[in-house]
């Protein structure tokens, strides 16, 4: 089953398509992982989040000055390729201003139904940000009504609610087998499987992730762990790059991506108004590095996955010029430094040379590994 | 022989002597039991007035921008930053601001001053970083407060985007309490928040004024003079400059007295200059050209609405709109209301709104050409600047674009720049004047 994931992840445009076709119903392209899925759901819609494609393009230059992030350079591509053409509308919950650049240059330029900013709060870590943001899901809620055509109840919202939380409980679940001394899965098929979540229907990728859980749960892995690494930082869906860290003596076991954990960490507490539950989940989720301020929360967060799935070494990605993460970084690596975690950082760009990061990446093992030794 | 009669400012020595007095207050404010707050330039400073009439800010922005002009000083600096682990292509304001911590030197003389308190205001990404990292790297000891502003356009404020804010204002000011020690006076913010966008609204007539031909006042210069709408625009000093500065550009103009004496062709830029490079607008005045000012000089300090004739004119104040003041929760509203329509902080969620309000200027301020300045060191101010420069073109005024750094004098190329005017000097069928 877990090929599933890969197959998901490489045919997104096709199914979607088909979804279409057989539902009748609107796809909704989103930017960042601050999207509220579960009223999108609740009106019927198929969320799905817009990605790269890691080619080399020349589109967007006239659109994006090149000393934005090559991701949200990326996603435009797509967008001015057309390979996103049955897309009904797109959104934005604001995040960084970087794939801001991807929404409003994708709004200017490519015919759209809909379109939709969502001022998401910043300071989440002000008491006045629930509030705030529950009357901006309110506003959001009654756009869609108003587009869809369709009344959003509670109950729908309800409904958004726990198609989304019983997606995060799975995918929980299978990150939790990763603490094993031999995790069943790799952190290539990890982030498949987070990715593709999406980019499908939460109902079907629940089905497929239960059946998942069941093959791991009896899965023998004849595959050696190697070093334990944790991965943390941008966006990052870069499957070659993955697959050649895991292919020279390493597993990832644990992240802090929104390609991976940050996603799906928290789940809506469903008490009382769902708007409010729904606002408090994006509020308290584990924060992006933009979002993480006056305090550093994603620390104390970092150190303890790296803890709690006892991660050796961590390799710190950013996507090129993606200033949040370069913010953090310094604090993170002198963090994990302080844990005896080591680290290597990397930068991220469409495409990624490999035969250089192997080399960095050995390096770190052969570091780690001394360790063994002594 | 001059086109036009032209003369120095009057105003020139007062705001020399404005500028040296606000940062020798930041530096002296502890011999004298005063407060010094560091923060941004965007930041409320209408509120920590509140906290007595002795607060004294310093702004990030303005010095980093004073540094970058040091460019010997800023290269240590920026140095200092990528030993410490920070990547070179971060905002390069905050990157000169850090060096000067790390090297604990100021940029004008002496050991680096430690704040008492950090206050920001966050809508771009590096916003709230800035004084996060300034913190730790001061030792982790200065308290430090940032308000979210990032609420969405003008067009879209809704009470509950204003009570977001003002919430986390009144928040800020039981904070300061508690770090200062020193109770909170609602009447200097009252009257802090009066000074402040009456100064916005004169500093936009100062800019308006620049609609004739000639134009009394060229951006060079202006940058010496918007700058206090970013060190201090809440200081009764500033609005006393301010309607000092009009009163003279309102006789410059009558008496006909031109910034460029052979103005013959009109242009304006958008965003920050290379602060290491400023001779890059009197090398433009060899083909008679002004550049009449920018979005950031006019859109920063001063504050705008359309009026009624469809002109882009000065914003009517709250005092003149006859919104009440008398409590603090007032006086915030009033000052949240008139910030979320600051001209600079729209195109963050849309280019199009940036080259709407630049499109206007280039109309009624009767521009012969835009030029834009691909800033390698301000990701928030060249947000969606390639989508400015289609705009901007459509709308058909030719553009020139270079790239640059405002505060990295090594990411700029002044030969290469000087090149580029003098082609889009051809372009628009200026020749170079014989001097």
């Amino acid at each position: 089953m877990l090929e599933m994931y890969k197959e998901l992840f490489d045919a997104r445009h096709e199914y979607a398509k088909e979804w279409k076709k057989k539902n009748g119903g609107k796809v909704l392209g989103y930017f960042c992982t601050y999207a509220p899925e579960e009223i999108m759901y609740a009106a019927g819609i198929l969320p799905v989040r817009i990605l790269g494609s890691h080619e080399p393009q020349d589109v967007t230059e006239p659109h994006i000055f090149a000393m934005f992030c090559p991701f949200c350079r990326d996603c435009l591509a797509q967008g001015l390729k057309g390979r996103y053409d049955y897309l009904d509308g797109i959104m934005i919950s604001q995040s960084c201003l970087h794939i801001r650049q991807a929404f409003t240059s994708w709004k200017m330029h490519i015919p759209m139904d809909y379109s939709y900013y969502l001022p998401m709060p910043m300071k989440v870590q002000s008491p006045r940000a629930l509030p705030y943001l529950r009357a901006e899901l309110e506003k959001f809620k009654q756009s869609l009504e108003e587009w869809t055509g369709r009344k959003i109840s509670d109950d729908d919202l309800r409904d958004g609610i726990e198609l989304m939380n019983e997606n995060r409980r799975l995918m929980h679940q299978v990150y939790d087998m990763r603490k094993k001394d031999n995790p069943p899965i790799t952190g290539l098929d990890s982030m498949y499987m987070v990715v593709s979540s999406q980019m499908t229907h939460k109902q079907e990728h629940s089905r497929i992730t239960r059946d998942v859980i069941n093959e791991l749960a009896k899965k023998e892995n004849g595959r050696k762990t190697g070093e334990r690494l944790m991965i943390i930082g941008s966006e990052d869906d870069d499957s070659k790059f993955i697959q050649m860290c895991e292919s020279v003596g390493a597993t990832f076991v644990i992240d802090d991506h929104c390609t991976g954990s940050r996603y799906f960490w928290n789940e809506v507490e469903p008490n009382g108004d769902p708007l409010t539950a729904i606002a408090k989940r994006y509020v308290e989720r584990p924060r992006c590095p933009s979002k993480d301020w006056e305090e550093r929360t994603r620390i104390p967060h970092i150190l303890k996955l790296a803890v709690d799935w006892r991660a050796k070494g961590a390799v710190l990605v950013q996507q090129k010029f993606c200033d949040p993460h370069e913010l953090d970084i310094p604090a993170i690596r002198k963090a994990l430094d302080g844990k005896g975690i080591k680290t290597l950082t990397l930068e991220l760009d469409v495409t990624v040379p490999i035969g250089q990061f192997r080399t960095r990446v050995e390096a770190l093992l052969e570091m780690l590994q001394e360790e063994d030794l002594f | 022989m001059a086109k036009y009669p032209t003369e120095p400012l009057k105003c020139w020595n007062k705001a020399k002597a404005l500028r040296q007095e606000y940062y020798d207050n930041f530096v002296h404010a502890r011999e004298r039991g005063a407060i010094r707050w560091a923060g941004g330039a965007w930041a409320f400073d209408a509120v920590p007035y509140g906290l007595g009439e002795d607060v004294f800010p310093m702004t990030g922005e303005p010095y980093g921008a004073s540094t970058a002009f040091e460019s010997e000083f800023s290269l240590k600096c920026l140095e200092a930053t990528e030993n410490a682990g920070y990547a070179r292509d971060l905002c390069s304001y905050m990157r000169n601001y850090w060096g000067s911590i790390l090297l604990d030197k100021f940029t004008f003389g002496g050991e680096f001053p430690k704040p008492d308190f950090m206050w920001q205001a966050h809508i771009c990404c590096s916003h709230a970083k800035w004084y996060q990292v300034a913190k730790e790297l001061e030792g982790g000891k200065v308290p430090y407060y940032c308000v979210d502003v990032a609420v969405g356009p003008f067009d879209t404020i809704a009470p509950n985007k204003v009570d977001y804010i003002v919430g986390q204002l009144l928040d800020g000011i039981d904070w300061m309490e508690k770090v200062t020690g020193r109770t909170y006076n609602d009447r200097l913010l009252i009257q802090a928040v009066k000074n402040e966008t009456e100064a916005m609204s004169t500093w936009a007539k100062i800019c308006s004024l620049n609609k004739n031909v000639p134009a009394p006042l060229d951006e060079k210069s202006m940058y010496s003079l918007y700058v206090f709408g970013v060190l201090m625009k809440s200081s009764p000093k500033v609005l006393g400059l301010y309607k000092d500065l009009l009163a003279e550009m309102q006789d410059r103009v009558k008496r006909g007295i031109a910034a460029v004496p052979n103005e013959q062709c009109r242009v304006m830029t958008d965003t920050q200059p290379p602060w290491a490079f400023l001779d890059v607008f009197r090398y433009m005045e060899k083909y008679g050209c002004v550049s009449i000012g920018s979005l950031y000089t006019y859109g920063l300090t001063g504050m705008w609405e359309v009026k009624p004739n469809g002109d882009w004119g000065p914003k009517t104040t709250p005092m003149e709109r006859g919104v009440p003041m008398n409590t603090r929760e007032e006086a915030l509203k009033a000052l949240v209301e008139w910030n979320l329509a600051k001209p600079e902080w729209q195109h963050f969620y849309d280019p199009s709104l940036k080259t709407d309000m630049m499109v206007r200027i280039a109309r009624q301020w009767k521009l012969n050409g835009v030029i834009l300045h691909y800033n390698r060191g301000c990701e928030g101010l060249s947000l969606g600047i390639a989508e400015n420069r289609l705009g901007i073109m459509k709308a058909g005024f030719p553009v020139m674009t270079f790239e640059g750094n405002m505060g990295d004098s090594r990411e700029f190329d002044k030969a290469r720049t000087m090149s580029r005017i003098d082609s889009f000097m051809e372009t628009l069928g200026m020749k170079k004047l014989e001097s």
